[in-house]
């Protein structure tokens, strides 16, 4: 029995792939096909040797299972099995990989050792205090950075990503109005560019939302922000620079107009990698901002996580921020875990512990690594870059603002594709055939077809100009009538397009045994 | 700057082809007055060495688990974690890739999730699971947001034995969305308490077990109390080992089972990164939070795996989605992911025998030592009564190296518990740490 008899029909009659060479085992070199662990492994089979035990003598008559049924793989086997399922992955250590939005940077292997530490990684959360005093230390340390860096005077180390960072801080804006006697504003105003989990974590907390039109040239539209800025408003969630890669110039103006309103200003500071060193957001008039440490400051993205998004905070909402917080004391650093006392105001609790130490510690190695110059540096590299990237395809693509700069990434529209009847998606899918992940497609919303590219400063010129190169070689096959190079794409990766429609329509989320009959 | 690949000259012709006469002119957009003139006040860079020594000592300020004897649990679990996963998790391939937004190359990933999602499905007695939350304290909140989705219905009920921070996080999270969160008081052996509290409003009843004092509880009665009226049963379980031993959440009676999955794969790392299991029966499967891996094929027909079911996403359904997630935990489920397959289901049973009976062997040492134990039914983890503090002897006791446990009253200072101790043995735990625990409570 080979993978390809198993599971869904895998070369149904009226296959399209290309005639050619083929193997003779169905292999492809180097490239193997890989079978689920649920084919693979034995049900008794395992790879780790434990010490035998008496048999069990407890009480636990009655509340015992009959036995797992999952298959193990000795270790030489698993090692095989998840190397070669990696090979089928694209990386930022192969190739720029050009997520708008996600920040695809180098990530230092440094940070990776020093996370490692046993004093880091073997330690537990609820271990006393007295015995953790180097995790207490690293806590501080890092956030004295983070409100250094960002001009803010409290930040709130424990959310978890993003997301969870924008959850921070809308219920620390909440529970501000609410000791205000203003719990009666139930609206947040969100920019029709937002990331989607602004309006989600907006609807999270309760809250209704309402769009702020854009200005043609990718800015906040300050009339109708004004308008709709009435005493219902309890915050803006505005992303700056923004989710078109511009910096919104009317920033003062924004937080100036919000606050008048009684309003608190939240940014989203997934962009913070292209400021970051040249502009503290405490300068703008911001009230609330996670960071994305996952984004700017290098935590590897792990195939989606794990991330850490700390929310630096305004005076006005400080007290709200969520236990737990580190505070100096005559016996040496101190965990304030409970909402009591002085920190009586604390909205609650975001998760168990004290937040992503195991990032902490990689963030913070970066930080060090690069001092308040090499920040600096980091920002202008990234948005130099960025703009190089617009410069280099701006007469073969079409640039969705095309006056002015760019900050950290470089969004094109789909106009130029007009005609050819390639689209944004083929056109993507083509790039992995030339050896690079795809831009971020159709997003943001408010540029049709967009393309948004995202090289951060870890590229150098001689990548650049290849990624370049290939894009504008690409373009000119789209407009050379070259249709079947696209809508074919991906012909050159581990699978060729994938059907999406079928995987909603019947789902099929886990392996059953009937799957496998051949 | 070691990780900064322009040189000046690059940057200079760069600047040539924009046409920029200098890096300023590109941050023209930002207004003048929050221009910073020049660094700010921090430290400059450092080579690696530097780096590596300053953290170095940081790390040495700690006391490992694994310096000396050891008995911390409550939702957080020192096993030991085969070579392999940590390896095979720092192939750059898995380390340095993104959400697998392109199905295409990112096959690697995908697999593992759709691996990882069946073993949890497996493991807790349900059908279908998604692709990880950020821990298990957040996992419960979502669970509970999704009882309300299923329901309609506005309460929650959480039982007195839930994780203190798990009950904390679910009703800040839950509450904020307009929920009605109950908590009943804390109580060593008192899961069942919950029926009493369910009502027509009731959207679910969450319970844990083995509990945060380590009561193992058949939570088949509060399954059949919860249905007949309506509402949901959320199973909580922080130790993902004993999916070994005890009987699943799924077989119980469970709608929705939440876990930490720490355990499995990941290291304590102070409390995070960890990696939270979500699983239900599949008929709720439209309302679950966060990412799912489904199977299906490509353009040739062969297998592969995609992201699926996403209009209940964030990037989709925006104010409508079921959840803000976006990031979740990949690489700590991939972690997870190995050591369940170097395991296997067997293997997972063998290291649940044992570290039930390292904890039987904590238990009549401590009964040895003359110290109430408190728990009747436990796994690896057993509640004690202490005389005193048990934050005061947990300090004395950490002077003289060893690391005796959880006092309760740090996860719940107002319970009225603060002569309970928390202990628990795990694999990792010699009968000499036992014999050094048993001598110190002893003495104290
Ligand atoms: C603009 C923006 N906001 C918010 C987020 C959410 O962050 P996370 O994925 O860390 O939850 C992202 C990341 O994907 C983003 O690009």
């Amino acid at each position: 029995m080979t993978m390809q008899t198993i599971g869904r029909p895998t070369r149904p009659e009226g296959s399209t792939e290309a005639a050619g060479f083929q193997s003779l085992t169905g292999g492809r070199g180097l490239l193997q096909d890989e079978p689920l662990i649920f084919e693979l492994g034995g049900w008794t089979k395992t790879g780790v040797d434990l010490p035998e035990v008496a048999e069990d003598a407890s009480d636990l008559a009655g509340l015992t299972r009959a036995g797992v049924d999952l298959p193990g793989l000795s270790e030489p086997e698993a090692m095989r099995h998840y190397v070669r399922l990696s090979q089928k992955n694209h990386a930022i250590d192969l190739a720029l990989y050009p997520l708008g939005s996600c920040t695809m940077k180098h990530n230092p292997r440094l940070n990776e050792k020093a996370a490692r530490l046993a004093g880091f990684a073997d330690l537990h959360p609820l271990a006393p205090v007295s015995t953790t005093q180097g995790a207490l230390a690293l806590m501080d340390r890092l956030a004295h950075w983070l409100k250094t860096l960002t001009g803010m005077p409290a930040v709130a180390l424990s959310p978890k990503a993003g997301a969870h960072g924008e959850l921070c801080g809308l219920l620390c804006i909440k529970a501000a109005h609410e000791a205000a006697g203003q719990g009666h504003r139930r609206t947040v105003l969100v920019p029709t560019s937002a990331h989607g989990t602004n309006p989600a974590t907006a609807a999270f907390v309760g809250y209704s939302v309402q769009e702020i039109a854009q200005t043609e040239d990718g800015r906040v539209d300050l009339a109708d922000l004004e308008a709709k800025l009435g005493p219902d408003v309890a915050a803006i969630m505005v992303t700056n620079p923004n989710t078109c890669g511009l910096f919104e110039r009317d920033i003062i103006e924004i937080s100036k107009l919000t606050h008048a309103a009684g309003a608190y200003f939240y940014c989203d500071g997934a962009n913070f990698n292209a400021i970051v060193g040249r502009v503290r957001p405490g300068d703008l008039g911001v009230d609330a901002m996670h960071i994305n440490l996952h984004k700017t400051f290098s935590t590897p993205h792990g195939g989606g996580g794990p991330g850490a998004g700390p929310v630096v905070l305004s005076a006005a909402l400080a007290p709200f921020a969520p236990a737990p917080w580190v505070v100096g004391g005559a016996n040496g650093l101190q965990l304030v875990e409970e909402a009591a006392g002085d920190a009586a105001q604390a909205f609650g609790r975001m998760s168990a512990f004290h937040g992503q130490m195991g990032m902490f510690v990689r963030a913070y190695a970066y930080m060090r690594s690069h001092g308040s110059d090499g920040l600096r540096q980091v920002a202008e590299d990234a948005v130099l870059n960025a703009n190089y990237i617009k410069a280099r395809l701006s007469d073969v693509m079409t640039p969705a603002f095309p006056d002015g700069p760019c900050m950290h990434e470089a969004l094109f529209d789909d106009a130029w594709l007009d005609g050819t009847g390639v689209t944004t998606l083929d056109f993507a899918k083509a790039m992995i055939d030339e050896g690079f992940h795809p831009m971020t497609m159709y997003f943001p919303l408010v540029v049709h077809g967009a393309m948004l590219i995202e090289p951060t400063e870890t590229e150098s010129k001689r990548e650049l100009d290849r990624f370049c190169d290939a894009l504008r070689a690409l373009a000119a096959a789209a407009k050379g009538n070259d249709k079947d190079r696209f809508k074919g794409a991906p012909h050159l990766a581990p699978l060729r397009r994938l059907d999406e429609t079928l995987a909603a329509r019947k789902p099929r989320l886990t392996w059953r045994a009937d799957s496998s009959a051949s | 700057m070691r990780y900064l690949p322009l040189t000046s000259d690059d940057r200079a012709q760069m600047l040539g082809v924009i046409g920029a006469p200098d890096v300023d002119a590109l941050f023209a957009d930002v207004p003048r007055a929050a221009r910073l003139p020049g660094p700010v006040d921090l430290p400059a860079h450092a080579g690696e060495l530097e780096v590596e020594r300053e953290l170095t000592a940081l790390s040495a300020m700690n006391r490992a688990a694994g310096a000396g004897p050891f008995f911390c649990g409550a939702g957080a679990y020192r096993h030991h974690v085969p070579a392999t996963v940590d390896h095979i998790i720092q192939r750059s391939e898995f380390l340095t890739s993104y959400t697998p937004y392109q199905p295409e190359i990112a096959q690697g990933t995908l697999q593992v999730l759709f691996e990882f999602q069946t073993q949890v499905a497996a493991l807790t007695g349900l059908e279908v699971a998604n692709a990880s939350m950020y821990d298990g304290s957040t996992a419960c909140a979502e669970a509970v947001m999704m009882a309300q989705r299923v329901t309609r219905r506005e309460k929650a009920i959480l039982s007195g034995g839930l994780h203190p921070h798990y009950a904390a996080t679910t009703q800040t999270i839950a509450h904020a969305e307009g929920m009605e969160i109950v908590r009943q008081t804390a109580a060593i052996d008192a899961e069942a308490a919950v029926i009493d509290a369910i009502d027509e409003h009731t959207a679910c009843v969450v319970v844990q077990t083995p509990n945060v004092f380590g009561v193992v509880t058949d939570v088949t009665k509060i399954a059949e109390a919860a249905h007949a009226k309506g509402a949901l049963l959320i199973v909580v379980t922080t130790e993902a080992v004993s999916f070994g031993l005890l009987k699943s959440p799924g077989e119980m009676g469970a709608d929705i089972a939440v876990a930490e999955g720490q355990s499995i794969g990941n290291a304590l790392n102070y409390g995070g990164p960890y990696v939270g299991l979500f699983a239900c029966r599949e008929k709720l499967m439209r309302q679950m939070p966060g990412r799912l891996c489904g199977e299906t094929v490509d353009a040739d027909g062969r297998r592969g795996y995609v992201l699926t079911l996403s209009t209940r996403e964030q990037h989709i359904r925006r104010e409508k989605a079921t959840s803000n997630i976006c990031t979740n935990s990949g690489l700590c489920a991939l972690a997870f992911t190995i050591h369940m397959t170097l395991l296997g289901g067997t293997g997972l049973a063998e290291l649940a025998k044992i570290n039930h009976a390292k904890a039987r062997e904590l238990k009549a040492a401590v009964d040895g030592a003359g110290l109430e134990v408190l728990t009747p039914r436990f796994f690896n983890e057993i509640a004690v009564r202490v005389k005193g503090s048990a934050a005061a002897l947990v300090e004395a006791l950490a002077a003289q190296g060893i690391l005796a446990g959880v006092p309760y009253s740090r996860l719940d200072p107002h319970a009225g518990l603060d002569d309970v101790l928390l202990l628990c043995a795990t694999e990792t735990t010699t009968s000499e740490d036992i014999a050094a625990l048993a001598a110190a409570l002893k003495a104290a």
